[in-house]
């Protein structure tokens, strides 16, 4: 009994240290937000500074153009999920239940595309986008964010299709639906956590996404947050306080979304289904 | 209701057979089951007619259409699975009426169907849960109702007892018997179980690796067995094969045994003399004998199943059953005597291929 009860305590105790060592950075974020500038230096190290302010979050609000920022991630970050999301599940379920030729030469290519480290790939794309009028646009960066992330997410969503008897479609299909009827009131219903675990991963990488929205993008107008972030560090200075105040606010939308589709990451949907 | 009419209906992966030339007319009504040990194709048969499955030569017609590259929706037709197969994510009301609201039919209809079904099946108090909620004979009879709502043409069950336990298979058998009988509905009903072969059918298609060993009524098919799979394959416990050659004597045959005994036949077998042939007897008419008569035979084994017991005997070096109901002799041991009365007598050619009775 009380061997059981050390067990719990150390068990709840490891996963306190761990929380507490994986949400620091975001405490530290958290503070040097609230930090008046003047303190910031002075202080040393304290885990709260004696005086905080929101001074940094309405200036980025009012003065800086991360309101743009932040409005064109949104718009990157949701419809290269979405888009990803429609792909990789029709993909994803082609690759679950049909036999077809060349199957394999394509699933073997769409790994190969995840061996490269992408910096090799920013001049070739560049090249490609800059006659179709693609730089410099958002519709550009959902394009590379979607051709990125598809095969990741083909895989993962192959790998919850298979978690899906075929016997409930085919029961379907002889109960009067067409594959596709099938597909779409029995498998997608049964899959959502799937599909809310690809949503949730997609959104978050072209959410964060650094590399291509720099190379890709110049300019204020459609830059994306992460490259927001960086009008924070001029020649001379970093300002922090703003910065901070900048990626705590980022956090929102990541924050709200899985929020949004925890309750399907965790549910058992297909309990039931078949025998078991 | 419908006919199921297959002709020569094949089906093979690549160059690698597992059906060939299967002939069968259904008519309509008729309770047909497939049986046979697991991979001999009876499944991959059943999804043919479903149409989950292409068929690669041949023809399939339902009511005397042909329906070989008709979608499964398109033929009107219930299956129940084995998995059962419910949507998890409806309910039981809702998994009952999934075919016609897909078919878009009225509130009314629905609920109709779905009330008699429910009644039928003894799930009324159960129309809001969904499948996890439900045991495995609950589960069964949603399948089962799933497939009744419909009124389609014709059944198709893909073993669909196996996952329950002895005790619920064997009411669940009785009930699709009962259902059978109330909606005379063209079935077509594939299991390994030869019992439910037998209790279910108004005919049974034995089938063994990838091709059909004999068609007929459950008693023909175990009267008459036309080959030795089938011999063995129905009846338990099984046939007692014995190894022997034919001797033709003053227009009787009779077998000798390898182990030198001889059985008449009592008739005559029109084969060579001295051919290799099988003499198969089931167990059960293996009958124990005052001494004095028949072979002496040594007890080895002694199994009571309740109903009776089941002897395994040596009769010089050959090995094989018997089974009597007769308690008394749940006491045998050492040596008993047995005869094997000669209209039991089942004789096969060194093919396999049961020697008629007519084939004088």
């Amino acid at each position: 009994m009380t061997g059981k009860l050390i067990g719990t305590i150390a068990h709840r105790g490891a996963i306190l240290v761990y929380i507490a060592f994986a949400l620091f950075p975001l405490f530290w974020l958290l503070k040097v937000s609230v930090t008046p500038n003047d303190l910031l230096y002075s202080e040393g190290v304290r885990l709260w500074p004696s005086r905080s302010t929101f001074d940094h979050y309405h200036f980025v609000i009012e003065n800086s153009a991360f309101p743009t920022f932040f409005k064109n991630s949104l718009i990157v970050a949701s419809s290269t999920a979405f888009a990803v999301t429609v792909f990789s599940s029709l993909a994803g379920y082609a690759l679950s239940r049909f036999r077809f030729r060349g199957k394999y030469v394509i699933i073997a290519l769409m790994l190969i595309t995840q061996m490269f480290p992408l910096v090799m790939l920013v001049a070739p794309i560049f090249k490609m986008l800059s006659p179709l009028g693609l730089t410099n646009s958002l519709t550009g960066l959902v394009i590379v964010y979607t051709a990125f992330n598809v095969p990741f997410a083909t895989f993962l969503m192959q790998s919850f299709f298979d978690g899906i008897p075929k016997d409930l479609e085919e029961a379907a299909m002889i109960d009067g639906a067409s594959r596709f009827t099938a597909f779409r009131q029995i498998i997608l219903p049964l899959t959502l956590p799937g599909i809310a675990a690809t949503l949730g991963f997609v959104f978050t990488a072209a959410w964060s996404e650094l590399l291509f929205a720099l190379m890709l993008i110049s300019g204020n107008a459609s830059a994306t947050f992460p490259v927001g972030l960086l009008t924070f560090v001029s020649k001379f200075s970093v300002d922090f306080g703003q910065m901070m105040a900048a990626g705590v606010m980022a956090l929102i939308p990541a924050c709200l979304f899985f929020l949004l589709i925890q309750r399907y990451l965790v549910q058992g949907l297909t309990a039931g289904a078949v025998k078991g | 209701m419908a006919s199921i009419e297959l002709h020569s209906v094949g089906k093979s992966y690549g160059d690698h057979p597992v059906l060939e030339g299967v002939d069968l007319n259904i008519d309509d009504g008729e309770f047909i089951v497939l049986v046979g040990p697991s991979g001999c194709g009876k499944s991959t048969l059943l999804r043919m007619i479903a149409g989950l499955e292409d068929i690669t030569s041949g023809t399939l017609a339902i009511d005397g259409q042909r329906v070989n590259d008709l979608k499964p929706k398109d033929r009107d037709i219930a299956m129940v699975f084995q998995s059962y197969a419910l949507y998890p994510h409806m309910s039981v009301a809702e998994n009952m009426s999934y075919s016609l609201r897909l078919r878009r039919k009225s509130k009314e209809v629905i609920d109709a169907a779905v009330g008699s079904a429910s009644q039928k099946l003894g799930l009324d108090p159960y129309l809001a849960r969904r499948p996890k909620a439900l045991s495995g004979g609950q589960r069964q009879r949603v399948a089962m109702g799933r497939a009744i709502v419909r009124k389609p043409k014709a059944f198709l069950f893909d073993e669909p007892l196996s996952n329950l336990d002895a005790r619920l298979r064997e009411q669940m058998r009785a009930e699709i018997k009962r259902m059978h009988a109330e909606l005379g509905a063209t079935s077509v009903y594939v299991t390994h179980d030869q019992i439910e072969a037998m209790t279910l059918a108004s005919r049974i298609v034995a089938m063994n690796a990838g091709s059909v060993q004999q068609i007929g009524s459950p008693l023909e098919l175990y009267d008459r067995p036309a080959n030795l799979f089938v011999a063995g394959f129905i009846g338990s416990p099984g046939m007692n094969f014995l190894e022997g050659r034919l001797s033709q004597s003053n227009g009787v045959s009779e077998i000798v045994l390898s182990n030198g005994i001889q059985v008449s036949l009592g008739r005559h077998v029109a084969r060579a003399d001295g051919e290799m042939v099988t003499l198969g007897i089931r167990p059960e008419h293996v009958v124990a004998a005052s001494s004095g008569t028949g072979v002496e035979a040594q007890v080895e084994l002694v199994e009571p199943t309740g109903l009776g017991v089941i002897l395994h005997l040596v009769v010089h070096g050959e090995s094989f059953k018997l089974f009597s109901t007769d308690r008394m002799l749940m006491q045998a041991q050492g040596a008993i005597h047995v005869t094997l009365p000669q209209s039991r007598l089942h004789v096969f050619d060194k093919d396999g291929v049961r020697i008629s009775e007519d084939d004088v």
